[in-house]
C-alpha cells in the first residue's frame, strides 16, 4: 500500500467510489478475453448497445460493442483523429461520431485498445437509431461476415400485438441465426438462466441509480456514465450481477455515512442525452464548483428503464416488447412521461440537456421537451450544444458561459 | 456607492462607472489580441476622462467572454445576467433582450424584476452575429457604418439561403457576379441575420417589449429587419453597446463586500 499521508486529501479520498478499481479490472479482463478470442476458439459478435445480448451470452459468444469502444475513444480524447480518418474516406461529418471513430479504428488499428477484435458475425438492433443499420452493413462488407438485423418498430403510444408478434418472430430467427453461426443448438435452460441474471443485473443497476435520489447524492451522473459499461457489455452474466451488488452496497454505505459526491450539494440537476466523453471531468468539476450535482440522467437509466416490460418467466418473448421500448425508440409523449417521473423522483432543480450533434434520435425533439418541462413542470432547463466524441463540436468558453448563466438563474 | 462594470467582448471592451445607480460615464475600446490588457485599459481610460482614480471604485464586476481575465474584479458574472440587469435599469418595462455582439448573439427573457427567466445563445457558428455582417461588408467593399442605411434603400432584398458564414460569403459573391444590386444584397444579408436571430428568439419565447443591445444594435438595418421578422417594435437605447457593462456595475452594487 502506498503511504496515504503523502499529499492525499482525506476528504477527497473518502468521497472516491471504491468499486471503481473492480470495474476497471473487469473491463480490462473482458477486453483481453475478447481480443484473445481467436486463441480460445470463442466466437465474437459485434452488437449494438441497445441490442438483445442475452442469447449471445447463452450461446457463449463474446459480445463486443463498437459504441462502448466509441465511448472509450471519446474518453481518451482520440475521437477527432479517428473521425478525420473516416472523413478522409468520404464519410460526412454529420455521421454519428461513434460510427466515424470506430470506422477510423477499423482501418488504422488505432485507438485506446488498438482496435476491436474482428467479428465473426454482427447483430444490429435498430431500437436506438437508423445509423447502426448502415454502419453494420459497412462492417459486414468490410469484414465479410454475416449480419443479423433485428427491426423494432417505433412506439408512439401503444405497442400493438402485431408489432409484438413481429419482434417475437425475429427473436426466434435471431436464435436460429446464432445456431447456424455457432454450429450448435440453443440450450433453453441456459437461456432462461441468462434471462434471470439479466433481470437481476438490471434491478441492481436501477438500485444504484436510485441512490441518486438521496440527499446528498452518493454518486452523480458522471459516475453513472462510468459504471454503466457492464450493464451494456456483460448484461446477463453473474459477473455483472456481483459487481452491481457490490456497487449498490457501497452506495448504501455512503448514504448511511452521509457521504455525498459533491461536497456542498445545493442544486440538484438531471442530465439528458449521452455524456460528452472527452469532457466529463471538466463538466463535473464545473458543476461541482457551483455546488450543483447531476443526480440522475436519462441515458444510463435507459437500460433498466424497460424493466417493467420484462417477465422473468417468459424472458424471450417479453424481451421483444422491452427492447422495443427503450428511451429513444418512443414518442415525445412517452419521453416526457419518463422525464416527469425522473424529475419527481430525483427532486431536481433544473434539467441540463446535451444537444448532441451525433445522436439525432436522442437530440431531435429536445427543444420541444425543454418547452414542455419549463411550461408544465416550471423548472429551468439548459441546452448545451456539443458532441459525445468529436471535440471539434465543443466550445469551452461558450459552454462555460451557458453553465455559469444557468447557475446564476438557479441561484437568484 | 461608486461601482464599475467591465465587459470584455471579443471585438470591443466596454466599461461603465455608476454612482448610486446614475451613469457617471462609459467607454468603449477595441479588445485587440490581449483581452486581459483591454479590460484594464478600458477602465483606466474611463477613469482618466472622469478624473477619478482606481481607489474611488468601491466594487467592480467583470462580464463578457473575457470576464475571467479581469483579475482585479470583485466578481465575475455572465453577460446574460448583466444584460438582463442593464436592460431592466435602462427601461424597467423590458421583458426581452436581443444582444448581438461580435462573436455571438443571445436572447434573454426577463421578468418584471429584471431576473433572467430563460436564455439562448447561438451555437459555434458566426452566422447571425456581428462578425457575419463584417465579413459580408468586406465582400461587398461597403462601409459597415453605412450598411444599415443602404439596407433601407433596397427594393427587392436578395435571398441568401446559406446558414453558414463561409457559404453565405460565396453566395454573396455569386450574386455580385450576377449583377444583383448592392442594396438588394445588403438587405438580403440583414434578413438572413434576422432570420437566424428570430429563430433563436422564438425558441425562448418572445415577450414584449423587446430591447436590442450590443454593437449590432447601432445598425438600423439589422434592427429593422428583426422588427419585420418578429413583428414587433424594438427599443434601442443610446447605451446599447455598453448595456452589459452597466449591468455589471449595477450588480456590483449588490455585492456583499
Ligand atoms: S446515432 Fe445515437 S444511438 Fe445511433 S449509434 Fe450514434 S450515438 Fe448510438
Amino acid at each position: 500500500m502506498s503511504d496515504p499521508g503523502q499529499g492525499a486529501d482525506p476528504e477527497k479520498e473518502r468521497r472516491k467510489i471504491k468499486s471503481v478499481q473492480k470495474m476497471k479490472e473487469i473491463m480490462t479482463n473482458y477486453y483481453i478475453e475478447a481480443k484473445g478470442a481467436a486463441d480460445t476458439g470463442k466466437k465474437v459478435a459485434w452488437i449494438t448497445s441497445g441490442g438483445p445480448v442475452e442469447p449471445l451470452i447463452a450461446m457463449d459468444v463474446i459480445p463486443v460493442y463498437p459504441e462502448n469502444h466509441g465511448a472509450m475513444i471519446g474518453a481518451s480524447k482520440m475521437g477527432v483523429e479517428l473521425c478525420e480518418k473516416a472523413e478522409e474516406m468520404g464519410y460526412p461529418r454529420e455521421l454519428c461520431s461513434y460510427a466515424r471513430s470506430d470506422i477510423g479504428c477499423s482501418i488504422t488499428g488505432g485507438g485506446p485498445i488498438g482496435g476491436l477484435p474482428e467479428p465473426d458475425f454482427l447483430i444490429c438492433c435498430n431500437n436506438i437509431c437508423g445509423t447502426v443499420m448502415k454502419w453494420y452493413e459497412v462492417a459486414s462488407r468490410y469484414y465479410d461476415v454475416p449480419l443479423f438485423i433485428l427491426d423494432t418498430p417505433f412506439t408512439h403510444r401503444e405497442f400493438p400485438p402485431a408489432a409484438k408478434q413481429y419482434v417475437i418472430d425475429q427473436i426466434y430467427e435471431y436464435i436460429e441465426f446464432l445456431e447456424r453461426q455457432c454450429g450448435r443448438k440453443m440450450d433453453y435452460d441456459r437461456m432462461q438462466e441468462v434471462g434471470r441474471l439479466s433481470v437481476e443485473g438490471l434491478r441492481l443497476w436501477q438500485a444504484v441509480l436510485d441512490s441518486g435520489a438521496h440527499k446528498p447524492a452518493p454518486m452523480t451522473a458522471f459516475d453513472a456514465f462510468f459504471h454503466l459499461a457492464l450493464i451494456v457489455t456483460l448484461r446477463g452474466t453473474q459477473e455483472a450481477v456481483d459487481y452491481y451488488r457490490q456497487l449498490r452496497d457501497e452506495m448504501q454505505e455512503r448514504i448511511e455515512q452521509g457521504i455525498g459526491m459533491v461536497p456542498n450539494e445545493k442544486y440538484r440537476l438531471l442530465w439528458d442525452n449521452l455524456p460528452v466523453w472527452y469532457r466529463t471531468k471538466w463538466l463535473s468539476e464545473k458543476f461541482a464548483a457551483h455546488d450543483a450535482c447531476l443526480v440522475g440522467d436519462t441515458y444510463t437509466s435507459a437500460w433498466s428503464g424497460v424493466l417493467p416490460y420484462i417477465d422473468e418467466n417468459n424472458f424471450l418473448e417479453s424481451m421483444s416488447v422491452a427492447y422495443s421500448q427503450v428511451y429513444i425508440n418512443v414518442s415525445l409523449d412517452i419521453m416526457i412521461d419518463t422525464l416527469r417521473r425522473m424529475i419527481d423522483k430525483y427532486d431536481v432543480d433544473g434539467l441540463v440537456m446535451h444537444s448532441n450533434r451525433s445522436c439525432k434520435p436522442y437530440s431531435l425533439g429536445q427543444y420541444d421537451l425543454q418547452r414542455m418541462v419549463m411550461e408544465e413542470l416550471k423548472i429551468p432547463t439548459l441546452v448545451l450544444e456539443a458532441d459525445m466524441v468529436d471535440e471539434r463540436s465543443f466550445s469551452e468558453s461558450q459552454i462555460e458561459t451557458r453553465i455559469d448563466a444557468f447557475m446564476e438563474i438557479l441561484k437568484s | 456607492m461608486i461601482t464599475a462594470g467591465i465587459d470584455v467582448g471579443s471585438i470591443t471592451a466596454k466599461a461603465a462607472v455608476l454612482d448610486a445607480a446614475n451613469i457617471v460615464g462609459t467607454k468603449i475600446i477595441s479588445t485587440g489580441y490581449d483581452a486581459k490588457k483591454a479590460g484594464r485599459s478600458v477602465l483606466d481610460q474611463l477613469l482618466e476622462t472622469l478624473d477619478m482614480a482606481a481607489q474611488d471604485i468601491q466594487a467592480l464586476v467583470a462580464t463578457g467572454y473575457g470576464r475571467n481575465t479581469v483579475d482585479f474584479a470583485d466578481k465575475t458574472i455572465t453577460e446574460i445576467t448583466c444584460h438582463g440587469a442593464g436592460a431592466h435599469f435602462l427601461n424597467p418595462d423590458i421583458r426581452f433582450i436581443i444582444d448581438v455582439g461580435g462573436q455571438d448573439s443571445k436572447v434573454i427573457r426577463i421578468n418584471e424584476a429584471g431576473k433572467v427567466m430563460d436564455f439562448a445563445m447561438n451555437d459555434k457558428c458566426a452566422a447571425g452575429t456581428g462578425r457575419f455582417l463584417e465579413v459580408m461588408a468586406r465582400a461587398l467593399e461597403a462601409d459597415l457604418d453605412q450598411f444599415g442605411d443602404i439596407f433601407l434603400k433596397a427594393e427587392n432584398p436578395a435571398k441568401i439561403s446559406s446558414v453558414c458564414t463561409v457559404f453565405a460569403e460565396s453566395e454573396v459573391i455569386s450574386l455580385i457576379a450576377k449583377g444583383e444590386s448592392r442594396e438588394n444584397i445588403i438587405a438580403g444579408i440583414h434578413e438572413s441575420v434576422a432570420a437566424r436571430i428570430s429563430a433563436l428568439a422564438k425558441r425562448v419565447g418572445v415577450a414584449e417589449p423587446v430591447m436590442m443591445t450590443g454593437g449590432v444594435a447601432k445598425n438600423i438595418g439589422a434592427v429593422k429587419a428583426l422588427e419585420d421578422k418578429l413583428e414587433t417594435s424594438i427599443r434601442v437605447s443610446e447605451f446599447a453597446q455598453v448595456n452589459g457593462a452597466i449591468g455589471a456595475a449595477l450588480l456590483a452594487e449588490r455585492l456583499n463586500r
